[in-house]
């Protein structure tokens, strides 16, 4: 055997100096654009002379509280926007350098950021509820999380779902229904993963067994959805609200002792059982996916089905079993709109959120934890937009409600870096 | 374990692609299956290997008739198949490979990776493969993924081995290393089939021969058979392996790279630091194992990749900042690697496809029209010109077989006078008797004073061809040495080894292959 079998695919160039990868000014720009506003609007004209802002962390069932702090508004912004120019220069320094700079810098960056404007949108009202506010962004990802995950199982194995917007849909729609009908909010969570599994049983009939592409197939799912349920809604529902759409609500489960760390308690382990099941749910499938046989054969299927073929694997069948999976798990999301939030079904109540549940998927590159913690940002900033409009700040609540999206497309669009989709997304897998 | 084909007939549609084929391996022969691209070996092996169902004809296993319904079945009856495109996954390390499809699970079915690694690591010692179970595929050599897959068959117990077109890929060295891979399974007892359409390997390697043609068994022959003897069989008519040509006469250079660097996606230098000139009324060939920067080169050259560093200069003037229609319109012809992908449009006539490139240009447009009688009156010249064999030039190509849709592409391509002509692989796929056509008429461009470069990964071609072979090996030129060079030089400059050492390692005999060995016996 010769010697040079285990070798690294290329090595570097031999007139090396000469070609340097260009410099990549995105991220130093987008830094300090976000420094001078935190600096400017935040901190030196930002009108907050002489104001305090008070964090209140409190929620009233912690083993202990945590004082509130206050901070007198116009300097703290202007500390931390003096701090963040700083970073901003050590990007720009770094990035002339071609030196790659670790995911910490951002987190960091963004939390500052987020605390100067805070502390800035604060001033008028006075105070910022922490835990509230963490609390509900945590309660507006759920059906991202859950339509993520649907997302991802689809995905991982070959086949795009775009109809995750019309699962979710379905999901609460089934959920609002049957809840009402049995007067019972835990037999509409039984039942929204059906209604989700029953937009997937379409998309794999035209996707798999037809080969239909499946974007153009999602899509028309998203509308056929839309327009059944809207039908159902203004004829069953709204004939009879008292039988078919009266409101139900899972109770919170606290529990025990986690439940009473300040903080983290009541935003994490003070929540319904769809939002416990949607920890399991994700534990498993990251578990799953990488450490099981039936993950190793699903990314196999999505990456090179006709290797999976070659070694006995059932491409097809296989795809359609993960792709109704994915659908139980958007529909289960779907049931938080209704018995998850204890409202009634209304028409066309979810909203975008399965696509905005797509993008957490790319952002997180196909991994669940990533994909958790992009739902995560999404839904923080659905919830800043909510909170700061009801708690009357100087930014037009119109604009704040646009924050999400605004995140989202930074988000696909410019931080994602480099994304690896599975390599057989979307194409349907045909044997001579 | 003996295995027995007893007349296997596999049609898609009106088309028969295995007619009645008959064929026996004996346990621990090597039986080669040799044929022209598109004569029906592949699909008879996909057959054998439950991929596809026969039409008619049954397998036998020790003489016991057996059925597959699946590759699985294939499996569990000891039948290991490495497929000429390998059934890897890129993103999967090599325990994860290999445990596809037969995974060790331990309490939970969740998966055993460490037994699996263990696995690999006894076959790869065993065999002395060399191969890290923990390497990510994308990142190995293709001689290391084609270890990867014979151990993911002898994982599975392959008492029969089916090497689908094993060598395409390799250097002449990892060829000889795959050789004596395949000599240590035999000693083992494992039937190998081994499937090529080239001559050489079939004559060092086999102990029997079934050569195919059109889908039938046309013979079988031994090992002892000389190459022509064998091409003729395989062809169906006697043919000129090497094709005639005079000695260049080459003029001054005309064309010339300097320092060309070109970057791929990924930031990877796949073209590095580059510097060739080519003379008017020469063939410069590049040689090469695929993929090591020479599609990108001839990329760079007609504008399809723009490069990182280095400048090309045709005819004294820089080509940088030119459209590919601009460097079109200074006279160069290209013939893509990919002929269906690239070269033609399978949906557009014959007509069509023959002026891609000139349809604005007189005398196939006028204004803003274009002149279809023109096209059609020019197309059937060509059409007689170049050989070409078509029912009628209206159809669309696609119904052309390679070699004629190659014709095609080289009819649009040398139909108009040129300062330069870069070809990629111009007979890749290609039947013997098309492949000495498109040869003939490179040669005659070259005569016609035309610098060429001729990308090619095939050896024979390149010697076939060149007057100066530049030989590529990680976007490096290891060097340019001249058309007489030994094919065991060649070889090792492909592998890296610069052209002084190569020379040094062939003259003291340490280097000799086994391929050129057979190439000296008396035939």
């Amino acid at each position: 055997m010769s010697a040079s079998t285990e070798t690294t695919p290329r090595q570097t160039p031999a007139n090396g100096a000469a070609l340097r990868t260009p410099v990549d000014w995105k991220f130093p720009i987008v830094y300090s654009a976000l420094a001078l506003v935190t600096l400017l609007l935040f901190g030196l004209f930002g009108g907050a002379a002489g104001k305090s802002t008070t964090f209140s962390f409190a929620a009233g069932t912690d083993l202990f509280g945590i004082p509130p702090v206050t901070v007198s508004s116009m300097p703290t912004a202007i500390a931390i926007g003096i701090v963040l120019v700083a970073m901003a220069a050590i990007a720009t320094w770094l990035a002339a350098k071609r030196e790659k700079i670790g995911i910490w810098f951002p987190v960091v960056f963004g939390v500052l950021f987020l605390s100067a404007f805070l502390t800035w949108a604060g001033a008028d009202t006075g105070r910022i509820p922490i835990t509230p506010l963490l609390a509900g962004a945590l309660a507006l990802s759920v059906p991202l999380i859950f339509g993520a995950m649907c997302g991802l199982v689809g995905e991982r194995s070959g086949i795009i779902n775009i109809a995750i917007e019309g699962q979710l849909l379905a999901g609460a729609f089934l959920a609002a229904v049957v809840a009402s009908a049995v007067k019972n909010p835990y037999a509409g969570l039984v039942a929204a993963p059906f209604a989700g599994a029953l937009v997937a049983v379409v998309l794999t009939f035209f996707a798999i067994r037809y080969w239909v592409d499946q974007i153009i197939i999602g899509v028309v799912l998203n509308v056929l959805v839309v327009g059944l349920t809207n039908f159902l809604f203004s004829t069953v529902l709204t004939q009879n609200p008292e039988m078919w759409n009266a409101r139900q609500q899972l109770p919170v489960i606290p529990i025990p002792l986690l439940g009473d760390i300040p903080v983290l308690g009541p935003v994490l382990f003070r929540q319904s059982i769809l939002v416990y099941l949607m920890y399991v749910v994700v534990a498993v499938l990251y578990i799953a996916l990488f450490h099981s046989k039936w993950g190793l054969r699903t990314r196999a299927i999505g990456e090179h089905p006709k290797a999976a073929d070659t070694v006995g694997i059932p491409v097809n069948r296989n795809r359609v079993i993960n792709t109704l999976i994915a659908g139980g798990i958007a529909g289960l999301g779907g049931a938080f709109f209704t018995v998850g939030s204890g409202l009634a079904f209304g028409k066309e109540m979810s909203a975008g959120q399965g696509f905005i549940a797509l993008a957490a998927m790319i952002l997180g590159k196909w991994n669940p934890i990533g994909a958790v913690f992009a739902a995560l940002l999404f839904g923080f900033a659905r919830n800043l937009g909510n909170t700061l409009s009801t708690m009357g700040t100087p930014v037009p609540s119109d604009l704040l409600l646009m924050l999400p999206y605004i995140v989202t497309i930074f988000a696909v669009a410019g931080f994602v870096g480099k994304v690896r989709a599975p390599a057989a997304n979307g194409k349907a897998y045909a044997k001579q | 374990m003996k295995l027995e084909l007893r007349g296997i007939t596999k049609r898609f549609g009106t088309f028969t692609a295995n007619d009645a084929i008959d064929l026996v391996v004996e346990p621990g022969e090597i039986h080669a299956l040799l044929g022209e691209n598109g004569a029906g070996k592949s699909t008879l092996m996909n057959t054998l290997y439950g991929l596809y169902a026969p039409e008619e004809g049954e397998i036998l296993i020790d003489d016991r008739p057996v059925t597959f319904s699946g590759p699985g079945d294939a499996v569990a009856a000891g039948i290991g198949m490495v497929h000429q495109h390998f059934m890897l996954v890129p993103v999967f390390t090599v325990a994860e490979s290999v445990a596809l499809g037969y995974e060790p699970t331990k309490a939970g079915s969740l998966l055993d990776l460490a037994q699996a690694r263990k696995k690999v690591a006894d076959i790869s010692s065993r065999f002395g493969f060399n191969i890290n179970p923990d390497a990510v595929i994308e990142d190995l050599p293709v001689g290391a993924q084609q270890r990867v897959e014979i151990i993911k068959a002898l994982s599975r117990d392959a008492q029969i081995l089916i090497l689908d077109e094993p060598t395409a890929v390799l250097t002449p060295q990892e060829t000889d290393e795959l050789i004596e891979i395949m000599r240590q399974l035999k000693a083992g007892g494992t039937s190998i089939v081994f499937i090529t359409h080239k001559l050489r390997e079939v004559r060092a390697i086999a102990d029997g021969i079934t050569v195919i043609r059109r889908g039938k068994v046309v013979g079988e022959a031994s090992p002892e058979s000389s190459e022509s003897e064998l091409a003729g069989l395989m062809v169906g008519r006697d043919v000129h392996l090497t094709t005639e040509k005079d000695d260049a006469d080459p003029g001054e250079a005309t064309f010339s790279v300097r320092g060309l660097t070109v970057v791929d996606k990924s930031e990877q230098v796949v073209v590095d630091d580059v510097s060739l000139d080519v003379r008017r009324g020469e063939i410069l060939a590049i040689a090469g194992v695929d993929g090591n920067g020479q599609s990108e080169l001839a990329e760079a050259i007609i504008g399809l990749v723009e490069p990182r560093a280095g400048s090309i200069t045709l005819d004294g003037q820089d080509l940088a900042g030119l459209s590919v229609k601009e460097r079109l319109g200074r006279g160069i012809g290209f013939v893509p690697e990919d002929r269906s992908t690239d070269g033609v449009i399978g949906s557009f006539t014959i007509s069509e496809n023959m002026i891609l490139d000139l349809y604005d240009q007189a005398p196939y447009a006028k204004g803003m029209s274009m002149q279809p009688a023109v096209v059609r009156v020019e197309g059937e010249k060509k059409v007689g010109e170049f050989d070409i064999r078509l029912s009628s030039i209206d159809d669309p190509i696609s119904t052309l077989s390679g070699g004629n849709q190659q014709k095609v592409v080289l009819s649009r391509e040398l139909g108009r006078p040129l300062r330069m002509l870069v070809a990629s692989q111009p007979t890749r796929g290609l039947d013997v008797g098309s492949i000495e056509f498109v040869h003939k008429r490179i040669i005659a461009e070259r005569d016609s004073g035309t610098p060429c470069v001729i990308v090619s990964t095939e050896l024979d071609e390149v010697l076939n061809l060149a007057d100066r072979i530049a030989v590529m090996y990680r976007g490096r030129v290891v060097g340019v040495v001249p058309a007489h060079t030994p094919r065991d030089v060649l070889g090792l400059m492909m592998a890296g080894v610069p052209e002084d050492e190569a020379l040094a390692r062939v003259e003291d005999g340490s280097a000799a292959t086994e391929i050129s060995a057979a190439e000296e016996d008396p035939a």
